[in-house]
């Protein structure tokens, strides 16, 4: 299955937020697809992103190094990326890789778009 | 024995084809459902890693993958043709990692380690003149325990 993007912006406790919703398969073929996604989105100027992976079926290193690198670029700009996920196969490789400590995780779109440093 | 063994040019968008090959295989041939996961990751990473290498060297080759099922394990084998330690001189050999950070994908070939190594018990990762091999692992569940829980 291929990635799926779509982006949205949703009113938040501290602000506007820029909602990606990622559906597929991300890995070393789809990755950069969600890298030019993210980079987009920090050009134009969004810099607190929630990235929605609930639709997510498989996710890899190569994900993960997206994602660091979004998570670079926002904090660059002193933003935030937050993460959406609760299936148990995608929170382990980011357990197995110390992630979990980088990434702040939410269980649903809504605590995410409203959570504040 | 049985094995099953695939060979794909170094693009990334067959890494997917060596994954489901692989889950496909272990499945058949007793591998937990609980842990096909975890092999398509393995597979996955190895695969993702030796695509980098082929590419960076210039390596027009094919990556191998050898899915071999024995008595009590289920073996996974990925083996590049990226020339290691004893071949330096050699075009293509693997190079040293950057030591400055470009931007994001910098450190991936490590962190896909990682993963295999944090996923995988059984792992042997090896890098010879005439190229690098990661070899993973997993038990299986024999078929006559399998009948005795069921019955």
């Amino acid at each position: 299955m291929d990635l799926s993007l779509s982006t949205r912006t949703v009113p938040g406790a501290g602000g506007d937020r820029t909602v990606v919703e990622v559906g597929g398969e991300i890995d070393v073929y789809t990755a950069p697809k969600l890298r030019e996604q993210l980079v987009e989105l920090v050009n134009d100027g969004s810099y607190h992103l929630v990235v929605d992976m609930e639709g997510v079926d498989f996710l890899d290193s190569t994900g993960l190094g997206v994602l660091v690198g979004g998570l670079k670029r926002v904090r660059a700009h002193e933003g935030s990326l937050r993460l959406v996920c609760n299936q148990e196969r995608i929170l382990k490789i980011f357990r197995i890789t110390g992630l979990t400590k980088v990434f702040p995780i939410h269980t649903s779109v809504d605590e995410a778009v409203n959570a504040v440093d | 024995m049985a094995t099953v063994e695939l060979r794909f040019s170094a693009q990334p968008e067959h890494v997917r084809t060596a994954r489901l090959v692989a889950a496909a295989v272990a499945r058949r041939a007793g591998v937990d459902e609980a842990v096909l996961d975890e092999v398509r990751l393995a597979v996955g990473e190895a695969c993702s890693r030796a695509v980098g290498l082929h590419r960076l060297g210039g390596v027009t080759t094919p990556i191998r993958v050898v899915l071999t099922e024995e008595e009590k394990t289920f073996s996974i084998e990925v083996g590049d043709e990226v020339p290691g330690p004893g071949a330096a001189g050699v075009p293509g050999a693997r190079a040293e990692a950057p030591a400055e950070e470009s931007d994001e994908g910098d450190g991936e070939d490590e962190m896909g380690l990682a993963v295999i190594r944090g996923l995988v018990d059984d792992v042997e990762v090896t890098a010879g003149k005439d190229g690098g091999t990661i070899r993973m692992s997993w038990p299986i569940t024999p078929a006559d325990a399998e009948a005795d829980i069921l019955s």
